[in-house]
């Protein structure tokens, strides 16, 4: 997909800006693009290896185990036909819990066999379970509450104050997470009643 | 509003207070540990580094050439019955495609009118709240060999406008 993102992005890019009469911009952009990346990156590299540093802390003092223990509820909620003894709700609590903090290494091995068995439980169909549209929805809304990067991006460009979006950003996730979870259930139970 | 601030201040600061306290009482090697997790975070970043380069250059040059600007203009009614600034239209929507072609568009506004304007806060809650919808439902329904997706594409995208939606009420809220 990204072959066809990419090549189109610097193929009608640089047509339109012929067209505009503005392709005495377009070297100007190229060279800035790399530029502006490199230095980003390099803020990055400070900004977020505090933050995985700490966060392996987390994770080796069982403190991310410690939290994702905690969603026990949630889970039963959001997926009340997987049985409370299987995997997959750990594999689910690992994901959501490193995508809270932005933890995305951790959070895509963790999706990927948490998709696995919720596929053993469908029995490998090729049709999306309620359960895998739920945990799908549930992770494409966005779940992280500490947004590093956006921090680190902030204050490359100067900001006075690079973390003081992070409470709105909060509340923002909250609403978008809700909003698709109360669909996926609307939907979920359409299903049901529409089998039966 | 004042001390909603003071609170987003103070999350990176708990975070890491009692991460630290927390792995030092439980007896682990935190220094060694912070160590181990830094050359990680390092890795992270080199990794995406290509990515990010390619992404950015590519959302530079269609920036220059006023494509945006007609995608963008073809919103207005929408953005000017609402209030919602049409130059973050192509924002939300690169965001559902690319994290680093975003990136590319976020830094764009951040130098256009600076990270600590209305344009700039809330073009960084809205990346905070919103996530690269088809990339990575891709990658999880291949992992599986899902052929039908059913609601999870609607789903994915309501709550992606309800984020927008909040991004929006919040930043005009809070600041």
């Amino acid at each position: 997909m990204l072959n066809f993102i990419w090549g189109s992005f610097i193929i009608c890019g640089i047509v339109f800006s012929v067209i505009n009469g503005k392709s005495h911009l377009i070297t100007d952009a190229l060279l800035n693009g790399g530029k502006d990346a490199v230095s980003l990156c390099i803020t990055m590299v400070g900004v977020i290896s505090i933050w995985t540093g700490i966060m392996e802390i987390a994770e080796k003092s069982g403190m991310i185990k410690g939290i994702s223990k905690k969603l026990g509820g949630i889970l039963t909620y959001l997926f009340p036909k997987i049985p409370q003894n299987s995997v997959a709700r750990e594999y689910i609590a690992a994901n959501f819990t490193a995508n809270f903090f932005g933890l995305g290494w951790a959070a895509t091995p963790a999706g990927l066999l948490a998709m696995e068995e919720l596929s053993k439980m469908n029995k490998k169909s090729d049709v999306a379970s309620d359960e895998m549209c739920m945990f799908m929805i549930v992770n494409t809304s966005s779940l992280q509450l500490v947004t590093m990067n956006i921090v680190a991006y902030r204050s490359q460009y100067m900001s006075q104050n690079p973390s003081e979006i992070i409470f709105a950003g909060i509340i923002a996730t909250v609403v978008s997470t809700m909003a698709g979870v109360i669909f996926a259930k609307i939907m979920g139970g359409k299903n049901k009643s529409w089998k039966n | 509003m004042e001390k909603l601030i003071i609170i987003s201040n103070l999350i990176i600061p708990i975070i890491v207070f009692s991460t630290v306290l927390f792995g030092a009482s439980k007896g682990i090697s935190i220094y060694e540990t912070f160590i181990d997790g830094a050359k990680k975070g390092i890795s992270t970043v080199f990794d995406i580094a290509p990515t990010l380069i390619a992404l950015m250059t590519s959302v530079y040059v269609l920036r220059v050439s006023g494509l945006l600007d007609i995608i963008a203009n073809c919103f207005k009614p929408i953005t000017e019955f609402t209030g919602f600034p049409s130059e973050l239209i192509p924002l939300c929507l690169m965001r559902l495609v690319s994290s680093s072609a975003a990136t590319g568009l976020l830094t764009d506004i951040f130098g256009t009118y600076g990270p600590d304007s209305f344009m700039g806060r809330l073009a960084s809650v809205m990346m905070s709240c919103t996530e690269t919808v088809f990339y990575t439902m891709s990658l999880y329904f291949l992992h599986v060999n899902i052929r039908k997706t059913r609601y999870t594409l609607a789903g994915a995208l309501i709550s992606n406008l309800f984020g927008i939606i909040a991004a929006f009420y919040a930043t005009k809220l809070l600041f």
